[in-house]
């Protein structure tokens, strides 16, 4: 409330200001380019460069109109929330259903979202691995060789990343399901786990950043397709991959906003832009980058990049899937906030 | 205190200001050696770290990385940022200087102590204040809408955010020194017929274009420098909406080591420029 006095004069007089000052920037874009805007998770920024790059290419092939796709990245309900308030995205390509429904929930998306495209709207699916320091020096290889003596674990915050909220539901899930397991032997795990970990990031990457640059931790819990980029692109002689014996099936679902696009006109090279992840060109830009295509033809040529384990839905962990894993687990006061103490 | 001073010896202050000075040696130069290792450890070293990795991998890589079309888009929007709200800010500065030591007026305390605020509160808090004014949800945000206005998650919302964070720097160099210079100066210009236009010209410009460039210098890199305000407000746009600072983390979670420190030695090098300008002014105002 204090900042309103000061504030009124200053808007007043910029809004005209800017306002002239933004219509001359969107003036300049001429009748046949498109720009379409995809805001995204915080580790796709390498798999939609390429996307890009090609969908442009064919687009311009197929109808002679240039469209540029603009890239916004972050953790993934950090940008849900800023959809929401307002970031014009032509569509959103996240990593899990939750975000989307958050947006669809303010009517910036429909409703019946899932059966937009193949695939419940994923064009690709993930899991949760390890990354852990070459030659594995902590001997670490399952879920519970996590827990033991000093080893300390990296993972973003399950509150912000959407990435982080599969490796919590991964290990709720290995626990719940191995022999002998209950919900309370879940909760006793996942307190556990939480206790190796020292300080939580807002998105995947900026974990990946506190494992790899600043040398923090035994092991990282992040998506396969990021586990690999680091241990075969970025890192090869310092990390290695360990693949756990059983862990959580990640979709990653994407949605076109309709306002956005009504409003811009660009349903049409939009719904192409997502429409071209299904594609093979696009399945097989998806599989480059480690994440697992939907395609069984591509996915089998690949097959030897990716982990071979034992997967679980997030339906076979909480009958209720998303929703309910959002109210029992992620919500203010829920079973998360009631484990993790700082 | 008494009103009249006693007189002092002054024989006797020097003695005493000689002893000030003539601390044991250990005491100068252990000072001088903390303050000295103080500074390079805390500034020289991170700043040639800086240039050490944007050259990391050679000129080529180097120029390569600067010449991307996001990083120039970047330059060129912290560019406009700053000669959007420099200008600003000097003429509200100005006026706010102007209205607080020349006129009294209710509620002038609270007008002093609302100048300050960007300074008091957090840059994200500053972010967010814009998110509820201008977001989709936000007070204005189903007019905006309507009207097919943007600000938050654009350039407008970026230049304001900015210039709310850089309002009081140079309020607040020019309100001690106007309270300080009184109003005499200005009366005797008005009593001799120069009409207020001209006064301000002619009388106050002079006394105070020392201390408005130095708020001016300063505004001019926090402008520039701004991170947490401009974060929340950016949408982080690859190309569009990306201030240099947001680009130096754009690039760092790239893994762009080259591309992130190359932009930062940008923004750097525009620090030190600025710092070099305001020594030369203070110099200057040494001088005279």
């Amino acid at each position: 409330m204090l900042t309103k006095p000061l504030n009124t004069p200053l808007i007043h007089r910029s809004v005209y200001l800017l306002g002239l000052l933004s219509l001359c920037l969107a003036g300049s874009v001429s009748a046949k380019d498109y720009s379409i805007l995809n805001v995204s998770y915080d580790v796709s920024r390498e798999l939609y460069k390429d996307v890009n790059s090609a969908f442009t290419e064919q687009w311009l092939k197929q109808t002679g109109d240039q469209v540029t796709i603009q890239q916004s990245h972050d953790g993934s309900t950090k940008q849900a929330a800023a959809v929401i308030a307002g970031l014009e995205a032509d569509v959103v390509t996240m990593n899990q259903e939750p975000d989307i429904d958050k947006i669809a929930s303010k009517g910036l998306i429909r409703k019946d979202w899932r059966t937009h495209f193949p695939n419940n709207s994923a064009p690709y699916t993930s899991t949760t691995v390890f990354l852990v320091r070459k030659g594995n020096p902590k001997n670490i290889k399952d879920w519970d060789d996590l827990v033991k003596g000093d080893n300390v674990v990296i993972l973003s915050n399950p509150k912000t990343s959407g990435n982080a909220r599969y490796s919590y539901l991964a290990a709720w899930g290995y626990a719940l399901r191995k022999p002998g397991g209950s919900a309370d032997k879940a909760r006793e795990f996942v307190t556990q786990l939480f206790k190796h970990v020292p300080v939580l990031s807002t998105g995947g990457r900026a974990a990946t950043n506190t494992f790899i640059q600043n040398n923090t931790g035994d092991a990282l819990l992040t998506f396969e397709n990021e586990a690999f980029l680091i241990a075969k692109d970025l890192g090869a002689d310092k990390f290695d991959v360990v693949v756990p014996s059983t862990s959580i099936e990640a979709d990653h679902p994407v949605a076109v906003i309709d306002p956005v696009v009504d409003k811009k006109g660009t349903r049409k090279v939009a719904e192409a832009y997502l429409g071209f992840l299904w594609t093979d060109a696009g399945q097989e830009i998806i599989a480059q980058h480690h994440y697992r295509p939907r395609n069984p033809e591509i996915l089998a040529r690949h097959a030897d990049q990716f982990a071979h384990l034992e997967l679980f839905s997030i339906n076979d962990i909480v009958p209720g899937g998303w929703p309910e894993a959002q109210q029992i687990h992620f919500s203010d006061g829920g079973l998360f906030d009631q484990i993790y103490t700082p | 205190m008494n009103a009249i001073p006693q007189p002092i010896n002054p024989a006797k202050l020097v003695a005493r200001q000689q002893v000030a000075l003539q601390d044991a040696d250990w005491v100068r130069w252990s000072l001088i050696a903390i303050a000295v290792s103080f500074i390079s450890l805390f500034i020289c070293l991170p700043l040639g770290l800086v240039i050490f990795q944007a050259f990391s991998k050679g000129v080529v890589a180097y120029w390569s990385a600067l010449s991307q079309a996001d990083t120039l888009a970047a330059i060129n929007l912290t560019l406009l940022t700053a000669l959007v709200t420099v200008p600003l800010n000097t003429v509200f500065g100005v006026t706010a200087a102007w209205a607080i030591t020349r006129f009294d007026f209710k509620g002038k305390s609270l007008l002093t102590t609302l100048i300050d605020l960007p300074f008091s509160v957090s840059p994200v808090i500053s972010g967010l204040i814009f998110v509820l004014l201008f977001g989709a949800e936000g007070w204005f945000g189903e007019w905006l809408m309507a009207h097919d206005v943007k600000i938050i998650f654009a350039v407008p919302g970026i230049i304001l955010a900015t210039l709310f964070i850089t309002f009081p720097f140079v309020a607040r160099q020019l309100i001690p020194l106007m309270q300080e210079m009184g109003t005499q100066e200005e009366e005797a210009a008005l009593s001799l017929g120069a009409g207020g236009w001209k006064t301000f010209w002619a009388v106050t410009v002079p006394n105070i274009k020392w201390a408005l460039l130095y708020g001016v210098l300063l505004c001019n890199a926090r402008a520039m420098g701004e991170f947490g305000a401009v974060s929340v407000v950016s949408g982080h746009i690859r190309g569009l909406t990306n201030t240099l600072p947001l680009h130096v983390e754009v690039n760092y979670n790239d893994y762009n080591i080259v591309g992130a420190f190359a932009s930062a030695s940008i923004l750097a090098a525009l620090a030190v420029v600025t710092l070099i300008l305001k020594s030369a002014l203070e110099w200057k105002q040494g001088n005279r």
